[in-house]
């Protein structure tokens, strides 16, 4: 799960990383206000979205008088910023995050994830401050220093103290930016985060070191035991139908092409995807129904599925194992019926009770495909869609 | 022969009462799976279905002779119960079990650490040795004793890929599913090299995913070490970045894990991989009638 960057902040503090003094605003006067009461001359308005490149997209502006600040945050506030991260139909912009602006010496990179090759939490960080870690990665790979953290004595002060060195921190500095790196760790392990990134961490003109940016995600396998997390998810930056997906406990990722899939698995739901643009289709879903389908689950498959008007078809695609092909396609008949299907469905049944599902599906008097493979029931609906 | 599991290997469940735990313990036995126990914290000198169930891990173990254990509890407690097995020195533990934070997962690996225990997933569909024992959710009835061992981040793309192996009659020695999730028991290198090892295995099929470089990974090893055939497929060829697909450790970060990266590495590395999720047998079938080892594998009538 991903937060806001001024979410990020305020969790970062109650560990001890320093943040620039900061107020959310959601309307132009909340924005005007805000300045007001931090009071610096000069203060930076930055949009609230969950993807990064705002910058670039001109969502990130230096406001050195009120004026400014209302001009800027009329601006930017109703925008739709368009970034690498956000797709071509961009995002728009319904909070800012006000914050003091900073004397900037320098900037670095601080960030960690969980790596898998290890098992391990791992630092990673770079004097390339301001830059996409991947990007320097690409071009300048010695520029980035990695520490691997034992869990069970967490980032040691001298691992930190390494990275500080490694980085060029200035010395005076060292044992600050040690504070600081410790306290991200703390934060990470504590409220179960995948990803922390702090792009830039900067050195001050008046000798501190700083979060400028923070970017949290969670992983949402440890939601249950984080309420105060789970209550900073804003629904405004997620697909509507993978919110409603996710109720039915559906694994649904809407995606751009018009051959609705339905699946039972991950792997064989990734794998429907992907024979389906082999014969020429374009998927328009990634869905996974599950192991323990129910009638009334596929029946909400159909439904999130129909709800996206570019869906010309749908592909079902069901490896019985566990579950039962019969119950599958009683699953689909029902569901057919009470969603007054109106577009070509082929269906792929294989595995535990196969010949009476296809029954089924056969005397439903309904208008389905039935496949005799998942090549077969490919290439089927990529011709019926076109 | 096979690879983890045989016709002696002694199995317990941990969580038998639940009702997963107990639907998937039943379809073991009766596939003639060796369930010697389970536990249950409080339910212990009780049975179910004649298996005797016990407070603790070590206790059934003492009392059973268990080798391995099957986890099926919920996420919340499944780490622990990994932590349980490992520390009453079984051979073996597969979880099931999926949605287990990873930060519970980087613990219990450092927790392993210089223990003898062998940990299968979690996240995913078990481990199986076709006619002798079957420990998981998979269905038992598509699999067929043979020679062809199955590796697999997904669990319905390893059914696929043993219903597309069966119905042609070639069987499978051991189908392992290691599982979807980012931090694991173990990886497809630990799994190669236990079927390069096994005397009765000619060939394998490994089924990786977008996400990670185990793929690529495994693939170097194969190139320097592998003795038999392999061949594999990748699923996620058309995910698009930055989304997870389902699966936690599926998920292309950073422009890294792709499924053309690794396509590419595997077949540098001498690995033939399957076109489409369709044709993985048929791929098999191919290479193996190339090197003049198809007859060699055929255990069964072609359905």
């Amino acid at each position: 799960m991903n937060i806001h960057e001024y979410q990020g902040k305020e969790i970062l503090k109650q560990y001890g990383v320093k943040v620039p003094e900061g107020r959310v605003a959601f309307t132009v006067d909340e924005a005007v206000a805000a300045a007001k009461e931090l009071g610096t001359p000069v203060v930076v308005v930055k949009a609230q979205i969950h993807a990064g490149g705002r910058g670039k997209a001109g969502g990130v502006k230096v406001a050195k008088n009120q004026d400014e600040v209302r001009t800027y945050a009329e601006q930017i506030l109703g925008k739709v910023l368009v970034t690498h991260q956000t797709g071509p139909e961009g995002k728009e912009v319904k909070r800012l995050l006000i914050e003091q602006g900073c004397d900037i010496k320098k900037e670095y990179y601080v960030g960690l994830v969980v790596d898998r090759s290890t098992g391990r939490v791992v630092m990673m960080a770079s004097e390339e401050g301001g830059t996409e870690i991947e990007e320097v990665a690409e071009h300048s790979p010695e520029k980035i220093v990695k520490e691997v953290i034992d869990p069970v004595v967490g980032l040691t002060g001298f691992q930190a103290r390494r990275i500080a060195f490694a980085i060029n921190i200035p010395k005076e500095l060292v044992n600050k930016a040690v504070g600081f790196m410790q306290g991200l760790y703390q934060a990470f392990i504590d409220k179960d985060a995948s990803i922390a990134e702090i792009n830039p961490l900067v050195v001050t003109g008046d000798g501190e070191v700083m979060a400028l940016d923070a970017k949290l995600n969670f992983d949402s396998n440890a939601l249950y035991r984080h309420p105060e997390i789970l209550a900073l998810r804003d629904l405004d930056e997620e697909d509507e139908k993978e919110i409603e997906a996710s109720k039915f406990d559906l694994s649904y990722i809407a995606l751009d092409g018009n051959i609705g899939c339905m699946v039972n698995g991950a792997g064989l739901a990734m794998a429907t995807m992907d024979i389906v643009k082999f014969y020429g289709g374009d998927p328009a879903n990634f869905l996974d129904v599950g192991g323990g389908a129910t009638e009334e689950k596929v029946t909400e498959a159909f439904k999130i599925i129909l709800k996206d008007p570019k869906v010309k078809g749908i592909f079902v695609n069901i490896f019985g194992g566990i579950m039962k092909c019969d119950i599958i396609a009683n699953g689909v008949v029902a569901a057919a019926k009470q969603v007054q299907l109106d577009r070509p469905l082929v269906v792929r049944l294989e595995g535990t009770n196969v010949e009476l599902g296809k029954k089924i599906l056969n005397e439903s008097g309904l208008n389905i495909v039935a496949a005799e493979s998942m090549a077969d029931g490919a290439e089927k609906i990529v011709s019926l869609v076109k | 022969m096979s690879i983890l599991v045989n016709k002696n290997t002694k199995v317990i469940t941990q969580g038998i009462t639940g009702k997963t735990a107990l639907f998937h313990t039943r379809q073991a036995v009766e596939y003639g799976t060796q369930i010697v126990g389970g536990t249950s914290p409080g339910k212990g000198g009780t049975e179910v279905d004649g298996i005797p169930v016990f407070n603790t891990v070590a206790e059934a173990v003492a009392k059973t002779g268990a080798n391995a254990s099957v986890i099926y509890v919920p996420p919340a407690g499944a780490a622990e119960a990994i932590m349980e097995a490992v520390d009453a020195e079984l051979d073996l533990v597969i979880c099931i079990t999926e949605g287990i934070p990873v930060l519970d997962m980087v613990k219990v690996k450092r927790y392993m650490e210089g223990k003898k225990t062998l940990l299968v997933g979690p996240n995913c569909p078990g481990v199986i040795t076709p006619g002798e024992c079957k420990i998981g959710i998979m269905p038992g009835y598509i699999h067929t004793p043979g020679k062809v061992g199955i590796v697999s981040r997904s669990g319905t793309l390893t059914y696929e890929a043993v219903h597309q192996t069966s119905t042609r009659g070639i069987g499978q020695s051991s189908a392992v599913g290691i599982g979807g999730d980012p931090v694991k028991g173990l990886e497809f290198i630990d799994v190669l090299r236990l079927f390069n090892e096994d005397p009765d295995t000619e060939a394998v099929i490994m089924i990786g995913e977008i996400g990670g470089t185990a793929e690529e990974e495994a693939a170097e090893w194969v190139a320097a070490n592998m003795k038999k055939p392999v061949i594999g497929f990748i699923g996620g060829q058309t995910a698009p970045p930055g989304k997870r697909m389902g699966h936690a450790g599926a998920i292309i970060s950073g422009g890294k894990g792709t499924a053309a990266e690794k396509i590419k590495k595997m077949e540098e590395c001498g690995i033939r991989v399957a076109k489409t999720p369709a044709v993985i047998g048929e791929t098999l079938v191919e290479v193996l009638k190339e090197k003049g080892m198809l007859e060699k594998v055929i255990t069964a009538p072609v359905k």
